[in-house]
């Protein structure tokens, strides 16, 4: 068994691939994190993300994925989900070894996984589609606070650029603290110095009407609601509680 | 605003128009043209209601004032109830700034009838135009066709609507009669067949001219009451077929009758919602529409009542074992989705699979078969035939005991009353 540490980029983990063959690496684990000299252990590897290296890889991938199979294998490295770097090289590794396009064999391990995966980050996507609650703040941008599971931040950009075309706009992934802004031309990533403004500062810089539209929401969630058919498990099941600490209805 | 008094209006008209069940914002596609708010075309639910439902849109009444008094509705003239009706621009304020705060996917605007059919529809019709000219909001609007308004509003009313929607209410002609007199079905079923010919009409203008408007890009609905009359689920979903053939709907939602009002005509107040019922038709008509099966092989003047212990697909193979088992490695895609145990998605990816290869059950788990129940009913690569000689019943036997229905664990009070 080799331990392959790596930075963590995609591109090091493609260059991880290239040292793989290199020296006909049959067992392999995947580490992501800076390489500590001190702690030598037997077979470990420090990869040196190498472009050269990765771009050849990623050649070889293009030539043996569909352009969407190759999208799907980057976000899936991107989401950072945890300990999954070996399934995502062997993937790989399996997409290389095959004579032909591997992407459909639902029967082999990796192909199935990385099925999972994407099921995974859409489904977490799609969450953050839909919890996102904005609040206006009084430069009349919109913000949002979010604590995704998967890192799927840069996934939403497209998704709320279409739909607010026309207001300004700020998504903050608290846990990993960068966020996605949009100024009414294009969308960037920002970090924010909360040292200056904390998270929970912001409502004194809230619209008028923020507090109106807030309570109108939260009186409509109550209002829909038939007792007659009250059913919390499934409730929860759709709403899971580590949501609800940014849900407008739920606080 | 009034903070007061609109939260006291919203209160009201969201109350009285939560019965209604359809919620569906999917199957528009309208862009966001030159920088305006919102598209039309993704589907989201935003939030889930305590009793689990889906909250996609904000759906609301302009009144709650009505002229008619159907048994079934809490807005009947005769129900002494609290009032309130909406400015359009009220509406107009309360759909956008829901918008902006990514609250909804827009909005549903249904009305109790005051004055006349036309003079509700022409309001309905205002708040859909001042979204889209004034705002340049091509969020999902879903109109609720007034029964009797005319062509000429209802034309209108596609232009700015994805959706529109006739509910039936209830399933059979003389079901109506009893609890809404007042009500005629051929009025009812006249401005479907009308939206159903514009529909087509203006799909085909769109195929020849790209800039011709779109015209309820998201068709039409309808919605029957379930429960509240004596109807049998074959003609329930029978007329849901007829529906769906004849006038193009895109959807028909059931919804379980809640009891609110006491009148001899209907069930008792204290009738629990037939939960199961509803959530037994649903899988029907999603059988119909997604799966290929003819409305006569789900319910007949054999079997004229969906069966409430287990879903329809598993009752119909109980009934057809003759069909099973199915060699998944071979069959056709259209016999594996009858298969219990495997959805669209599982069997899609069975047919791409074995391409590389035979399955077998492992691998069959792994790609998303529910094998307790499958099993009985496939063979692939594996020596075992696990449905052995079991007889129907011994197999609904061995499922039931192995698996948890969430309604059934739920509710078991309430299926002590089926
Ligand atoms: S016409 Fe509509 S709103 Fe009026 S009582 Fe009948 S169902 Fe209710």
């Amino acid at each position: 068994m080799t331990t392959l540490v790596y930075d963590g980029s995609f591109e090091g983990l493609l260059t991880a691939v290239f040292e793989i063959y290199e020296h006909k690496l049959q067992h392999v684990k995947m580490q992501r994190g800076e390489w500590l000299s001190t702690a030598l252990f037997e077979n470990v590897i420090e990869v040196v993300t190498d472009d050269k290296r990765a771009g050849r890889v990623l050649q070889g991938l293009q030539q043996k994925l569909s352009t969407g199979g190759l999208q799907r294998l980057y976000a899936a490295h991107m989401a950072d989900i945890e300990n999954e770097d070996g399934n995502l090289v062997g993937y790989i590794r399996y997409a290389f070894d095959a004579k032909q396009n591997i992407e459909e064999d639902y029967g082999n391990r990796y192909v199935l996984r990385l099925a999972e995966l994407m099921r995974m980050i859409r489904r977490e996507k799609h969450r953050m589609e839909a919890f996102i609650r904005f609040q206006k703040l009084k430069d009349e941008t919109f913000y949002a606070a979010i604590e995704p599971d998967f890192n799927v931040l840069p996934l939403l950009s497209r998704h709320f650029k279409n739909r607010y075309a026309d207001q300004k706009w700020l998504i903050y992934d608290m846990r990993r603290n960068y966020g996605l802004f949009y100024d009414l031309h294009q969308v960037d990533f920002i970090v924010l110095d909360f040292a200056i403004s904390k998270p929970d500062n912001v409502i004194s810089t809230y619209t008028e009407d923020e507090g109106l539209y807030q309570n109108l929401w939260k009186n409509y969630f109550k209002s829909v609601n038939i007792p007659a058919r009250k059913n919390t498990k499934l409730h929860m099941r759709h709403i899971p509680k580590r949501y609800w600490r940014f849900l407008t209805e739920k606080i | 605003m009034n903070e007061e008094r609109i939260t006291e209006k919203l209160n009201i008209l969201a109350d009285a128009a939560k019965y209604d069940v359809s919620c569906a914002s999917s199957g528009s596609k309208r862009k966001n043209q030159n920088k305006g708010l919102g598209n039309a075309s993704n589907g989201i639910c935003h939030t889930y209601t305590e009793d689990g439902r889906c909250v996609s849109l904000l759906k609301i009444l302009l009144t709650n004032h009505c002229i008619f008094d159907c048994a079934y509705c809490v807005s009947r003239s005769s129900n002494d109830i609290k009032r309130a009706a909406f400015t359009v621009q009220e509406v107009v304020d309360l759909t956008i700034n829901f918008y902006r705060r990514n609250y909804i996917e827009g909005l549903f605007l249904s009305s109790g009838i005051f004055k006349d059919a036309d003079f509700t529809m022409e309001r309905l019709v205002r708040v859909a135009k001042k979204l889209r000219t004034e705002h340049n909001f091509n969020g999902y609007i879903h109109l609720k066709s007034i029964p009797g308004a005319s062509d000429e509003l209802m034309r209108e009313a596609g232009l700015y609507a994805d959706r529109l929607s006739v509910n039936l209410e209830m399933p059979t002609e003389a079901g109506l009669k009893l609890l809404a007199p007042e009500k005629n079905r051929q009025e009812m079923i006249k401005p479907m067949g009308f939206l159903k010919n514009e529909i087509i009409q203006r799909t085909e203008e769109k195929a020849l001219f790209k800039k011709a408007p779109m015209f309820a890009p998201a068709g039409q609905s309808t919605q029957v009451i379930i429960g509240a009359t004596p109807e049998t689920d074959q003609q329930v979903l029978q007329t849901a077929d007829h529906f769906y053939r004849n006038f193009n709907l895109r959807r028909v939602y059931y919804s379980g009758y809640v009891p609110v009002l006491s009148d001899s005509r209907l069930p008792a107040l204290n009738t629990s919602v037939p939960m199961v019922r509803e959530n037994r038709l649903y899988q029907a008509d999603w059988l119909m529409r997604n799966y290929g099966f003819h409305v006569n092989e789900i319910v007949n003047e054999r079997a004229p009542h969906l069966d409430l212990d287990v879903d329809p697909k598993l009752s119909w193979s109980l009934r057809n074992l003759h069909v099973f088992p199915i060699d998944v490695n071979k069959a056709d895609l259209q016999l594996i989705l009858r298969v219990p145990g495997i959805g669209l998605l599982s069997a899609q990816k069975i047919v791409s699979a074995r391409k590389f290869g035979k399955l077998n059950w492992d691998q069959l788990k792994k790609i998303g078969v529910a094998l307790n129940r499958a099993r009985y009913f496939i063979t692939c690569n594996s020596t075992s035939f696990e449905r052995r000689d079991l007889t129907a019943m011994s197999i609904k036997q061995f499922i039931l005991s192995t698996s948890q229905s969430k309604y059934l664990k739920n509710s078991v009070t309430q299926l002590g009353l089926f």
